[in-house]
Formats: structure tokens, C-alpha cells, sequence
């Protein structure tokens, strides 16, 4: 069988040791090649920064909660029906609701990597990215949700999802009591990240 | 034998530290640096998803527990920016190259490109004349987590759900099979399914039996049970 022979070439360790200096020095060098286009680097920054986040994936949670023809065609189909909504793109072309109920609460992670649903809830936190949660999210998925203040009955079944191909999962909260008859808007504030990430719960109604 | 990056279920870790959606998107203006130089290049079109990720994965293993998030993107893709031929040891070590090659200028990933290459995606479904093997509700056993093609190859088969028994619980078509695609192999599509293990299969001491670990695996990782 060939053997990986790249292992023992890592033109890596000739770079500044710094970080900062070791993403200039790369960036400069493939800028001065004509590789990269600086202009197009500040709108891949922009886009991530300002346009793609958490509250696009809450505006898919929010009509889910209001409306029921909208919820089933969400766990028919949800990539076509997200993308309906403009949300599609990198890290996101095969997605998956899954629907947190009394009985199941299904969290998510990527134990190989980061792979996370980048057009609905953007760029993963560090905590999603650590070693800790990486390693323990499978082992010990109710340990790690009372590290976010989340405990759960032991009759409710926890589904860990580990995000090994290509599929992006995300998660449907439960809907907070008192919330009957609100706008999808004011339902979407009650959405939080980790609550999609299966981490955290919706606020409650105010 | 695995690699670094296949940490799911090690010890010794500690606790996870929510930040409870306050976190900056970009921590430091480098972090954001690294990603976009990180995605740009990879619009060159000079290697796939799967080499990139493997080409992080193979960062030794104390350099991958060392660096931070965003080194280890930049470390990695230096590495296969040289492996590919598109820079030199000797370039990124002054820091100054000539142009390149003109066959690449009409690759380079422009501002004008850039909405509509990053809400395109590359979708991994594909068309593929391998039979699917496994139903929903069939019991199955993962094999080793290995890559059978390359010693040390890139897998997706983590080693904590190698050689352990689920069963099917989706099928979700033929996808390119990341295996064959880290390494030249092509696309080599095949039947992609989620299989669902419960805990007390896969730790000696599970929190809760009634538990799920639930992972997508091609149809080569696994056998029938």
C-alpha cells in the first residue's frame, strides 16, 4: 500500500512562527503572485462578518414555529426550502432540520474538523471549534450541555449528531410557551445560536 | 491508526467554554485574514474540499494540538499551495515570487466573483451506478477507520465508531466519496447514509443507554451485520 508521502514535507515551518506575521506573509506573497485579489478578500470577510449569521437560521426556525404547511415541507425537503428563503451557498448545499421534541433533544458537532451550516448560522464560535467540545460532545453530550446551563430529563433521548459528510445539520427548538399569535419577527428575537446548535434553549417569552 | 484530528470521545480535554452568542465573528482581524485567503485560494480550482482537509489533518500532531484554529488553516493550505506547485519553499521563505503562471489568471477569485462564488457552494450529490446495499432499518458494523486506498489516507469513519455496530436510520443518495477524492481517486460517488449508534455501544460507560450517536457514512465503511 503507498504510504502518505507528504507527511514529512511541511513547508509550513519556514513561515514567521507568529500568526499574524505568518497570515501577512502568505497573503503578501500570493497577492505579489497574482493568485489572490485583495479587494476580493475584504469582501469575503464582509460577507461572513456582516451578511450571513445566526439570523438567517432564526428566521428559518421563527416560520417553522408559525407556520405548519412551512414545517413540513422544512424536514421534506430542507435544503430546497431554506434555499427558497435565499439561504444557500458554502457549507450549506445538503441541510438538515432536526426537530428537538420532549422526548428527543439532538445536538450537534463536527468531531473531525468544523463542519457547521454556514448560510444559516455563519461562522462556527470557538467553543464549537475546541478540542473539549470536539472530543466530548459525542462521549458525554449531557455533561457538556450543563457547561452551557442546559439539563435534561433522563427519559428525553439525546441524538448527538456528528457532521462526518457533507450534510450541515441544524436544529428546530422547541417553541416557548406564551408565545401564541406572535409575529414571526418577534418570535426570530427568541432564537439563539446555541438554540439551533442544540446547546442552548429559545428565550423565553417576555 | 488515526490521525490527530480524530479526537471524538478522547480524554482529558476539559470544559467547553460557552460564550453564549457574544463572540465576535472574527476574534482578530488575522482570523478573518486567514479564512478569506483560506477561501480564495481554494477558488483557484487547484485542489478539492478533501485534500484541503486533509491537508490539515496531516499538520503534525504537535503542531495541529499547538496552533490555533486559524494557523492550523494557514499552515495547512501553505503546505498544499507548495505541494501543488503554485508557490515555492523558496518563495514563501523570502516572501517573493514571480507571477504566475497566466493559464491560472482566469481562476483568480475576483471581488466581482465573490458573491456568487460563495452562495454557489459545490454540492457533493452526485449520479452513481453503485448499487445501494443497505435499507432503512438494517442492522450494519463500521469497519476501521482507515482509508483503504493510502496508508494514512484521509477518512471520514471516525475511530470511536470504527468496528461498531448500528443501524440505518437515512439514505441520502450517492455522494463524492472523500476517500478516493483527498488522494486523485476522482469522485468515486457512492450511497451515503446516517447510521445511528447507541451510546452504550460505543463507551464502556455511556451517560444515558437510551442515548444516539448518529454519523453519515459511505456505503465502503461499512458491512452488514
Amino acid at each position: 500500500m503507498p504510504h502518505d508521502s507528504d507527511d514529512h514535507t511541511h513547508a509550513h515551518s519556514v513561515l514567521p512562527s507568529d500568526a499574524t506575521l505568518r497570515v501577512k506573509a502568505i497573503e503578501t506573497l500570493l497577492i505579489s503572485k497574482g493568485l489572490i485579489d485583495p479587494a476580493a478578500l475584504d469582501a469575503i470577510v464582509d460577507t461572513y462578518q456582516n451578511k450571513i449569521g445566526p439570523k438567517n437560521g432564526a428566521m428559518v426556525v421563527a416560520r417553522a414555529w408559525s407556520d405548519s404547511a412551512f414545517y413540513d415541507t422544512l424536514f421534506y425537503d430542507t435544503t430546497e426550502t431554506v434555499a427558497d428563503m435565499g439561504f444557500y451557498g458554502r457549507q450549506g448545499e445538503h441541510i438538515m432540520a432536526l426537530q428537538n421534541t420532549d422526548e428527543i433533544h439532538n445536538i450537534v458537532v463536527c468531531t473531525l474538523c468544523s463542519c457547521y451550516p454556514w448560510p444559516l448560522l455563519g461562522i462556527p464560535p470557538s467553543w464549537y471549534k475546541s478540542d473539549a467540545y470536539r472530543a466530548r460532545a459525542v462521549r458525554e453530550p449531557r455533561k457538556v450541555l450543563a457547561e452551557f446551563g442546559v439539563t435534561l430529563p433522563s427519559e428525553t433521548s439525546v441524538r448527538v449528531w456528528d457532521s462526518t459528510a457533507e450534510l450541515r445539520y441544524f436544529v428546530i427548538p422547541q417553541r416557548p410557551k406564551g408565545t401564541e399569535g406572535w409575529s414571526e419577527k418577534r418570535l426570530a428575537a427568541l432564537v439563539t445560536r446555541d438554540s439551533m446548535i442544540g446547546t442552548g434553549f429559545p428565550k423565553d417569552a417576555q | 491508526m488515526s490521525r490527530i484530528h480524530d479526537m471524538g470521545g478522547r480524554f482529558g480535554d476539559g470544559v467547553v467554554i460557552p460564550d453564549f452568542g457574544k463572540e465576535a465573528v472574527f476574534e482578530k482581524d488575522w482570523h478573518a485574514r486567514a479564512l478569506a485567503v483560506t477561501v480564495a485560494s481554494g477558488f483557484l480550482g487547484q485542489w478539492n474540499l478533501d485534500e484541503s482537509r486533509h491537508s490539515r489533518e496531516k499538520l503534525s500532531p504537535t503542531d495541529y494540538s499547538k496552533f490555533s484554529y486559524y494557523e492550523k488553516w494557514i499552515s495547512a493550505l501553505s503546505d498544499i499551495l507548495v505541494a501543488k506547485g503554485l508557490i515555492s519553499v523558496e518563495e514563501l521563505q523570502s516572501l517573493h515570487g514571480a507571477r504566475a503562471l497566466d493559464s491560472l489568471s482566469d481562476r483568480v477569485f475576483t471581488a466581482e466573483k465573490v458573491a456568487d462564488g460563495l452562495s454557489k457552494g459545490g454540492p457533493t450529490l452526485r449520479d452513481s451506478a453503485v448499487v445501494q446495499l443497505f435499507r432503512i432499518g438494517d442492522s450494519v458494523k463500521s469497519k476501521l477507520a482507515e482509508n483503504r486506498f493510502l496508508s494514512g489516507g484521509h477518512t471520514r469513519l471516525p475511530k470511536y465508531a470504527a468496528q461498531k455496530a448500528g443501524k440505518i436510520v437515512g439514505f441520502h443518495g450517492s455522494h463524492i466519496f472523500p476517500d478516493a477524492h483527498a488522494h486523485g481517486g476522482g469522485e468515486a460517488p457512492e450511497p451515503l447514509y446516517t447510521v445511528a449508534f447507541e451510546a452504550s455501544t460505543l463507551w464502556e460507560h455511556a451517560e444515558n443507554p437510551s442515548d444516539l450517536v448518529m454519523l453519515d457514512l459511505w456505503q465502503s465503511y461499512l458491512e452488514p451485520l
